[in-house]
């Protein structure tokens, strides 16, 4: 039986092809980690995106991967991505020499609720690359100041060669109404920051529970532990947001990889309430 | 600092959050403020444990020596504990405390604080409570640093292709 | 639409097909082809296999001679169109290097005019599912949408069961409700088989008027709806659906999981034969001088160790979590996602499964396990 027709759509590109972006710069954070500025085609959708959301990255004759932006929402101009080199294509991104092409395609998934987190505060707690996601809320929020009451950064990392962002991270902790707290699990000699968990940082942060906004983004056991913690400090769950990561191929739903429950994390996700997503953490193997 | 003042830090100190006026008059008694310098060396790793503290402000780092190094186990600032050992019987120090900045604390006497656990068993349980809460999340957070959770894991990379 | 009956000979049903060419269609049926049935062009009715049947068990098909004339007998016995709507290796885009500049071109898939004549009630059930993955989903699949937009289903319904068959359980069958063009009922009362034909779209009834169908005696409806009864109360095997999604919530951790997983060799196979599974990998092909690469979709299955990979490791390591995820995708987490079941009850995973995993006798133990051992899968009618 046939199918009416849909409407067709102004001339968009189809979605499985990418834009072509071209490499403006690439800076090197730590000593596997890369923050890679792209200039996408002028005016082209794919450079209009919300927090949270993510990208698909291609090198040609290398493959694709879903990586999140890092960079100001509000810039237009150029997108920003912070890669760590693990695997094939996440070192064939983070070793393109300006003036390089690379493809996009994207923007997908959900956004950090920041409109609903108005008028409240803004609890952040990131691990390891799990703050390049939340930066470009960070970023939003520092644009958008008069907007939120205080906002607490909470970073914790492996060792302090590892964390991101490290001089803006200061500077963001010099900020009115902001606290800024970073740990890291293996501190050397000359580290004089916290050493521990992120979880053991909640302990020193000032602010109201009942009226604060948490969103999280990192290990998968970090976000797990987190969770709960806060919702035994007073943020109920429907106020704490996770940001999941799964095998990703399409990031439209049709190629299946993502699923996690009943949920496409590509679209459904990656940003999920803690009450939408708790159910499936604990499940081993899910 | 005056024993009023003392009364008004031990209030406000999150680790006795919830306990009754007579049993924080009871530490104010024992209690002797105390103040470090960045770097220096609260106690050492096989010191007799002699006294416990409740952290006003500043951070300390928990080490423990390896050939050539100190390795940081963990930080404790201002609202925590340091040295609950100290209230256990024969227990020497285990590991090192090093101030990282400038620490202000409340110092206890081990033996006189558990005398006096012995002698008021309400004051005793109220405190040992409080002691095994943070204990359990010390042991909590360090299960899950031991987890090494950002470490770059083997294995063959991402599966992009 | 009000369905109007016809009767057809055969004769009158090679005149369909032969409408149906004269409209552009391609016409497609099931053939005997590698000792098993398969979606293939059909130039008449001489190529749909009349006086074959299909012996099918757990594990088990063989392709034999029958003595019946029908020609779409052989319930569960076909191949699924999954593979020509939807197909198991296509390339998507061509990426080709020029300086450092990069030229992108789209392998757009020509719109397709495809006639599936003898599509079975559970299969029409299952393209009904995979329109809400590919095309009903927010973005829709170039690829199925050009396959799929103008394709015509002369189905049948189906008057006898397979042994693997559990359509009526699943509500999809062994009488088609919808998505049809034209649905026949296989008549076998004389020596040469005649057809109820039931028009189920405004093209279908075209076409059967431009046949010069006649009209059906009214008894023939009424004997085509009890043949389809019989069938459905034919079938041995059930899932039940109402349950369905219960039993897989409350029974993760259960060690059926785990013991009937020591059997599955994570092969894949239920994942191909099923008419539903729709995943998909992406594969990066240069040539090899490396100026030009394509992006080549291909079939992949949820059973594969990296189907779940991220950095650090697969979230699916045993092939416990992989069997798992299959059956709790088709029989629960589809619900939730798509809102209609992602099994139809075909019974090719049965079939095609080498270890013969068996999709009802495992629903039945969890079902026991969660206790909510419900009788009836709705009617055998599926209502």
């Amino acid at each position: 039986m046939s199918l009416l027709a849909a409407p067709p759509a102004t001339v968009k590109r189809p979605i499985m092809q990418p834009a072509v972006g071209r490499v403006l710069q690439v800076v090197k954070e730590t000593h596997d980690t890369f923050t890679l500025n792209i200039e996408p085609p002028p005016g082209d959708p794919v450079a209009r995106f919300r927090p949270g959301q993510f990208s698909m990255l291609y090198v040609h004759g290398v493959g694709e991967l879903p990586i999140s932006i890092s960079g100001d929402p509000e810039c237009h101009d150029y997108l920003t991505y912070t890669i760590r080199s693990v695997g094939q294509v996440t070192y064939q991104l983070v070793t393109r020499q300006p003036g390089e092409c690379i493809g996009l395609r994207g923007p997908f998934g959900t956004a950090w609720p920041l409109t609903e987190a108005r008028g409240k505060s803004l609890l952040i707690v990131a691990g390891g690359i799990g703050l390049a996601p939340l930066r470009p809320a960070i970023y939003h929020v520092l644009r958008h100041r008069g907007d939120y009451n205080r906002l607490v950064v909470l970073y914790g990392g492996r060792s302090p060669r590892d964390l991101l962002y490290r001089k803006e991270f200061a500077a963001w902790g010099m900020l009115p109404d902001t606290q800024t707290l970073a740990t890291v699990d293996y501190g050397g000699v000359s580290w004089r920051g916290h050493v521990g968990v992120v979880t053991a940082m909640f302990r020193h942060v000032r602010m109201q529970p009942d009226e604060t906004v948490a969103m999280l983004c990192g290990p998968e056991i970090m976000m797990r532990y987190a969770g709960r913690e806060l919702e035994s400090r007073g943020i109920p769950a429907s106020r704490i947001f996770l940001s999941m990561e799964r095998n990703m191929k399409c990031a439209v739903g049709f190629c299946g990889h993502c699923q996690m429950g009943p949920y496409f994390v590509c679209k459904d996700g990656p940003v999920f309430p803690f009450t939408q997503i708790k159910p499936y953490l604990d499940l081993y193997e899910l | 600092m005056a024993t009023s003042q003392i009364i008004a830090a031990l209030a406000h100190h999150p680790f006795l959050d919830g306990l009754q006026p007579n049993h924080l008059d009871k530490l104010a008694m024992l209690a002797c403020e105390i103040s470090f310098e960045p770097d220096q060396v609260i106690f050492r790793e096989g010191d007799p444990s002699s006294f416990f503290y409740l952290i006003l402000s500043g951070r300390v780092a928990i080490e423990v020596a390896a050939p050539g190094r100190f390795l940081t186990i963990q930080t404790i600032g201002g609202g925590e504990e340091l040295g609950w050992s100290s209230l256990l019987d024969q227990v020497n120090k285990q590991f090192r405390a090093r101030c990282v900045e400038p620490v202000c604390a409340l110092a206890f006497d081990g033996p006189r604080l558990t005398a006096e656990f012995e002698n008021d068993h309400e004051f005793g349980y109220m405190l040992l409570r409080k002691v095994l809460a943070t204990v359990a999340e010390r042991l909590r957070a360090t299960r899950l640093q031991m987890l090494d959770v950002y470490a770059r894991k083997s294995g063959k990379g991402e599966s992009g292709q | 639409m009000r369905r109007s009956f016809y009767r057809l000979d055969r004769s009158g049903l090679s005149l369909i097909l032969d409408q149906l060419k004269h409209r552009g269609y391609t016409v497609l049926g099931p053939k005997a082809c590698g000792n098993a049935l398969q979606w293939r062009p059909l130039d008449c009715l001489e190529d749909l296999p009349g006086g074959l049947s299909t012996l099918l068990a757990p594990a088990q098909y063989r392709l034999q001679t029958g003595s019946e004339t029908c020609l779409f007998g052989n319930p569960g016995g076909l191949d699924s169109i999954k593979a020509i709507l939807h197909p198991p290796r296509q390339t998507i885009t061509t990426i080709r290097k020029a300086g450092d500049q990069l030229e992108i071109s789209q392998e757009t898939p020509p719109a397709a005019k495809l006639a599936f004549v003898g599509i079975q009630s559970c299969d029409l059930a299952a393209v009904a599912a995979l329109d809400r993955v590919l095309l009903q989903n927010g973005e829709a699949d170039e690829v199925y949408s050009a396959n799929r937009a103008n394709a015509f289903f002369l189905s049948v319904h189906c008057t006898q069961s397979g042994p693997t068959c559990f359509c009526a359980s699943m509500g999809t069958g062994p009488r088609a409700k919808a998505g049809f063009d034209i649905a026949l009922t296989e008549r076998l009362e004389g020596e040469q088989p005649e057809y109820l034909a039931e028009a189920g779209s405004s093209l279908g009834a075209k076409v059967l008027e431009e046949a010069h169908a006649l009209p059906a005696p009214p008894e023939w409806m009424r004997q085509s709806t009890e043949a389809t009864q019989k069938a459905a109360e034919a079938q041995t095997r059930k899932v039940n659906r109402q349950a369905a999604r219960a039993v897989i919530d409350s029974t993760f951790e259960h060690p059926r999981w785990e013991q009937t997983a020591k059997r599955c060799l994570s092969c894949g196979n239920c994942t191909s034969a099923c008419p539903t599974c729709f995943c998909v990998n992406y594969e990066e092909q240069s040539s090899l001088d490396l100026a030009s690469a394509q992006r080549v979709r291909l079939w992949d299955s949820c059973f594969t160790l990296s189907f779940s990979y991220i950095h650090g490791g697969s979230i699916r390591l045993t092939p416990k979590s992989r069997f798992r995820q299959w059956v709790s995708h088709k029989l629960a987490r589809w619900q939730d996602q798509f809102g209609v079941t992602g099994c139809v009850g075909c019974g090719r995973c049965i079939v095609w499964c080498p270890a013969a995993i068996d999709i009802t006798e495992e629903f039945a133990v969890l079902e026991q396990a969660a206790g909510s051992a419900v009788t009836a899968g709705g009617s055998p009618h599926g209502h």
